[in-house]
């Protein structure tokens, strides 16, 4: 009934078509726009690694700044209870921060940009880092989802995990640039598991199947790896920070912090 | 769960333009590498579509297929296949089927 003037007339209403075509992803894509080009101000590498629960990924940070000092490097670890994995990286002589995520198992743009926020010693690392890790919460499936910003995808998998894990969760490796096959040193114990075959998979779910193998708590082939953070440092050194831009540049005139240091 | 909340929150800026219109259908299109579960989507959907003021809407999820091509020769590379063109040896890109998209609403608006 018409409920505008109440003179018991039957509401007249009609259908409205509305056509919209937007990404769900859309608002996170804006925000990851705007981390990657504050990563590029600053010059800084910027890697998401993503990987199971277990996969050796907070190992390889381990191993990695074992091997490059731990003077360049900062980070955030994803995790939904504990602090753990981020207090393992300060110890091992990274900068980093923890994102305890509570129910959600993955990170996203704003959770990181929060975290750059909020964490001043993190923030003011990343003006004198050479490589920003964000090590996503442990799951194959929905860190695979989220643009963070970064450069490149890195994903850790397990010689334990079994060969068939990237037919398994396609989404995540098809949205890899690398794959970081960890914990070779227990392949002896591992008769079933051919790293030909997890190539093989690989190459059915990855535009540019690349990956290398190595044991990070044994210090075993890590050479392979820090051959391609190189690599990817050296594009961005290629390139040389980029300057700020408009939408940056009104953003910190509204008082958010300044462009040339850390992140806001 | 919070795909949902970005699906609503895409909703409420496309009733801008309508205060007083009743949002009876959405679709949405979800892509086979989207890495969203079309089920757990609707579960998700159903309990937030009270609280988020839209208790009467209809969800309608549209499976799309990944899509697999040549990026030199166009030729469609099949489904479990290595991501490399029978036809030429060049290498497939995704074409369609990783993203999730707000396609369409219809909406019930007052008729003055």
């Amino acid at each position: 009934m018409c409920d505008v003037c109440g003179c018991g007339d039957p509401a007249r209403t009609k259908l409205v078509q509305v056509d919209v075509g937007a990404s769900l992803l859309s608002k996170n894509d804006r925000d990851a726009l705007v981390l990657r080009q504050r990563f590029r101000e600053l010059g800084i590498t910027a890697l998401n690694l993503m990987g199971s629960p277990g996969s050796g990924k907070t190992a390889l940070l381990e191993a990695t700044a074992r091997a490059l000092g731990g003077q360049r490097l900062s980070a955030v670890s994803g995790d939904l209870a504990t602090t753990h994995d981020a207090d393992r990286l300060t110890r091992a002589g990274l900068t980093s921060a923890p994102i305890t995520t509570g129910t959600a198992c993955h990170l996203d743009a704003a959770m990181v940009g929060r975290a750059l926020q909020d964490h001043p010693l993190l923030g003011e690392s990343m003006g004198h880092s050479d490589y920003f890790f964000i090590e996503n919460v442990g799951n194959l499936v929905c860190p695979a989802i989220y643009d963070l910003g970064q450069q490149a995808n890195v994903v850790a998998l397990a010689v334990t995990e079994g060969v068939d894990k990237p037919l398994k969760y396609p989404v995540m490796f098809k949205n890899a640039d690398l794959v970081v096959l960890t914990k070779t040193d227990l392949l002896p114990y591992l008769p079933d598991i051919s790293v030909a075959a997890i190539l093989d998979n690989l190459a059915r779910v990855m535009p540019k199947p690349r990956m290398i193998q190595l044991a990070a708590t044994r210090d075993q082939g890590l050479q392979e790896w820090l051959a391609w953070l190189q690599e990817q440092r050296d594009q961005v050194l290629a390139v040389g920070p980029a300057k700020p831009t408009a939408e940056l540049l009104r953003r910190a005139s509204r008082g958010l912090r300044p462009v040339a240091k850390g992140i806001g | 769960m919070s795909l949902v909340d970005a699906l609503f929150d895409q909703v409420d800026r496309a009733l801008e333009p309508h205060p007083q219109a009743r949002l009876c259908h959405v679709r949405v299109r979800i892509g086979e590498l989207a890495g969203v579960e079309p089920e757990l989507f609707r579960t998700a959907f159903e309990g937030l579509r009270q609280e988020r003021r839209y208790p009467g809407a209809a969800l309608e999820l549209v499976w799309q297929e990944a899509l697999w091509r040549c990026l030199l020769c166009q030729t469609t590379v099949d489904h479990g296949d290595f991501l490399q063109c029978p036809a030429c040896g060049g290498a497939a890109q995704l074409c369609q089927g990783d993203g999730i998209y707000l396609d369409h609403l219809e909406l019930e608006v007052p008729d003055v």
